[in-house]
């Protein structure tokens, strides 16, 4: 990865905007070798600019999780490239993934910690991470005492924390999210829509959010972008040009998703001939 | 709920509605989290005793019908009530806590020599692969060599010595403790790992915060067989071993053998076997704790 370019920007007025956004070049992933190889991402190319918010969406299995694996470095590539412009980059796994042997807070504060930020401050910023996602009150709690969806807002939280970046805030931070609203019910994932747009515009972070829900990704994205299925290719693409703030049971958010819906359902049928 | 900080900002299309939500969703939560029931402390140690009183009648019971039975005459083999009041005599002697208080100082020692290379040694293999190939098995065969066949080479080495004792009480308990720990890290979950690397936990940050904390309960199961270990190779080692006139348990073992006195050797053993299951319900007491902290008890 390159270093960061100097970030005039972030030190003046004028845009905010930091870091140079993420772009994903001709990227394919296999897994395995020879006959049984699986090809999961076949040659995307995909461009989210500097404090976008851009909803991925696909079928099952269609590679969603492998390409955040892939930009969040923990997996290779097979071809291709991926440039995150010297960001910071924030993941959210699917499953909440907490450490058990921490409390609630400990969990966002060692995520803290890891950005940076001193001791002293730790746990207050902890607090309020929690307050952001409703968990106030549950600092001290383990991870297995939590009900599913009470985890996953932990794992929102410790997400958050990783956007933190006291020692170089000119870096930006992408941050990506994995079905992150799956397991939760309707009212609390609308809660949650809304604190991940405050935020979103709050720390101008960019936003790579992947979901299988139409509605969830018109709601909050810039852009939409639509992945095949075996392999995993870049179909098309939906601007959202609705205004902020939406609600997902809005008419216009119900009109653009049945749109996009029906280009989904044709390329899932286009498997089952 | 939460104060301030995060959540005062006004937000047009829920501000009217958030303080109900925010109730609603506390609501949720409260009924979502498990209800945990506290049991009475008595009703819980009675429930955890009685079947251990009830195990050690029964043994006792049966021990008296095999000396009722006339199987062996009573001298070699004497009954409880023989036995009992021989124990409550030692345990009332001055000397008798002497030769304990040598055992254990050896116990305690020799446990934490163990300690310290098994962790070591659990570590370095752990982390190097080419040390892994090369210990992986030999350390899981070391734990099955009993221990007693060490004796004859580590008396040549040390001759009658506490050193002799040592060395083959720590190549008895170290491998259960290496083994542990490499337990810990090779099953550590990937998804952790995976989480670990995203927050930049790597290379030392990583074995604090991660690698060493996940592969705690493993270790302490490691703990508790190596303390099984330890003591079995220990006990084999003061009746093999004896060093001047020093008085240690395994000592007063053979020394009751020698002169035939049956029922103070059986006293000694009960001795022996009263510390070892001991010491084996407080690593037990550890790693019930742990795995209750971390909820990795089905049955909670
Ligand atoms: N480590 C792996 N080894 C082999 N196949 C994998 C691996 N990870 C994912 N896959 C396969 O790649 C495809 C895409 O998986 P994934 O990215 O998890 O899909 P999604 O997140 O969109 O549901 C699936 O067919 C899955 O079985
Ligand atoms: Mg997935």
């Amino acid at each position: 990865m390159t270093p960061a370019p100097d970030s005039v920007a972030a030190a003046g007025t004028g845009s905010r905007h930091t870091g140079r956004g993420l772009r994903l070049d001709g990227v394919s992933k296999a897994f395995g070798s020879g006959a049984t190889a699986l090809l999961a991402l076949d040659n995307v190319s995909l461009n989210v600019a500097p404090g976008e918010f851009v909803c991925l969406l696909g079928a099952s299995g269609c590679g969603k999780s492998t390409l955040l694996n892939l930009v969040a470095d923990l997996d290779r590539p097979s071809a291709g490239a991926i440039d995150v412009g010297g960001a910071r980059v924030a993941l959210m796994f699917q499953e909440p993934a907490l450490f058990p042997w921490l409390t609630v807070t400990g969990n966002i504060e060692l995520a803290l910690r890891m950005r940076g930020v001193p001791r002293q401050e730790r746990r207050q910023r902890a607090a309020q991470l929690l307050a952001s996602v409703h968990l106030g009150g549950f600092e001290r709690r383990r991870p297995h005492q939590l009900s599913g969806g009470m985890r996953q807002r932990v794992a929102l939280a410790r997400a958050l924390a990783l956007t933190v970046d006291d020692a170089d805030a000119s870096r930006g931070t992408v941050l990506l999210m994995d079905e992150p609203f799956g397991a939760l019910d309707a009212m609390t994932r609308d809660l949650l829509h809304d604190e991940i747009e405050r935020i979103w515009r709050e720390r101008d972070l960019t936003v790579l959010f992947v979901t299988h829900n139409v509605r969830e990704a018109v709601r909050l994205g810039d852009r939409v972008v639509l992945l095949s299925s075996r392999p995993g290719r870049v179909v098309e693409e939906f601007p959202v040009t609705l205004d902020r703030p939406r609600r997902i049971d809005s008419t216009e958010v119900a009109t653009l998703s049945a749109a996009i819906t029906d280009r989904l359902r044709e390329e899932v049928s286009r498997h089952g001939a | 709920m939460a104060p301030e900080a995060m959540t005062t900002e006004p937000r047009k299309d829920t501000e009217d509605l958030a303080p109900a939500v925010n109730r609603e969703l506390a609501g949720l939560d409260a009924l979502e989290l498990t209800v945990r029931s506290r049991r009475n402390p008595i009703a819980r140690l009675w429930s955890a005793a009685w079947p251990v009183l009830a195990a050690v009648g029964i043994a006792l019971a049966l021990w008296q019908l095999v000396v009722l039975s006339g199987w062996k005459e009573s001298w070699v083999l004497p009954g409880p009530a023989d036995v009992l009041p021989e124990l409550w005599n030692s345990v009332t002697s001055g000397s008798f806590w002497g030769a304990v208080g040598l055992t254990m100082q050896r116990a305690v020692i020799g446990f934490a020599v163990s300690v310290l290379v098994g962790t070591v040694l659990g570590l370095a293999v752990s982390r190097f692969g080419v040390l892994r190939r090369a210990f992986g098995s030999l350390i899981t065969g070391l734990q099955t060599m009993p221990s007693i066949a060490w004796f004859p080479l580590a008396i040549l080495l040390f001759q009658l010595s506490e050193s002799a004792i040592l060395f083959v009480v720590v190549l008895g308990a170290a491998p259960s403790i290496a083994n542990g720990l490499i337990a810990g890290v090779d099953y550590l979950p990937p998804i952790l790992l995976r989480a670990g690397k995203v927050m930049g936990l790597r290379g030392l940050s990583q074995y604090r915060h991660l690698i060493l904390p996940a592969s705690l309960p493993a270790f302490v199961a490691g703990l508790k067989q190596g303390w099984a270990f330890a003591w079995r190779s220990l006990m084999a080692g003061e009746l093999l071993v004896q060093i001047g006139t020093t008085s240690s348990v395994g000592r007063l073992l053979s020394d009751s053998r020698e002169l035939s006195d049956t029922a103070a050797m059986i006293s000694v053993m009960l001795v022996i076997l009263v510390i070892g299951i001991v010491i084996d319900q407080l690593f037990g007491l550890a790693d019930r704790t742990l795995r209750n902290r971390w909820g990795l008890n089905a049955a909670d």
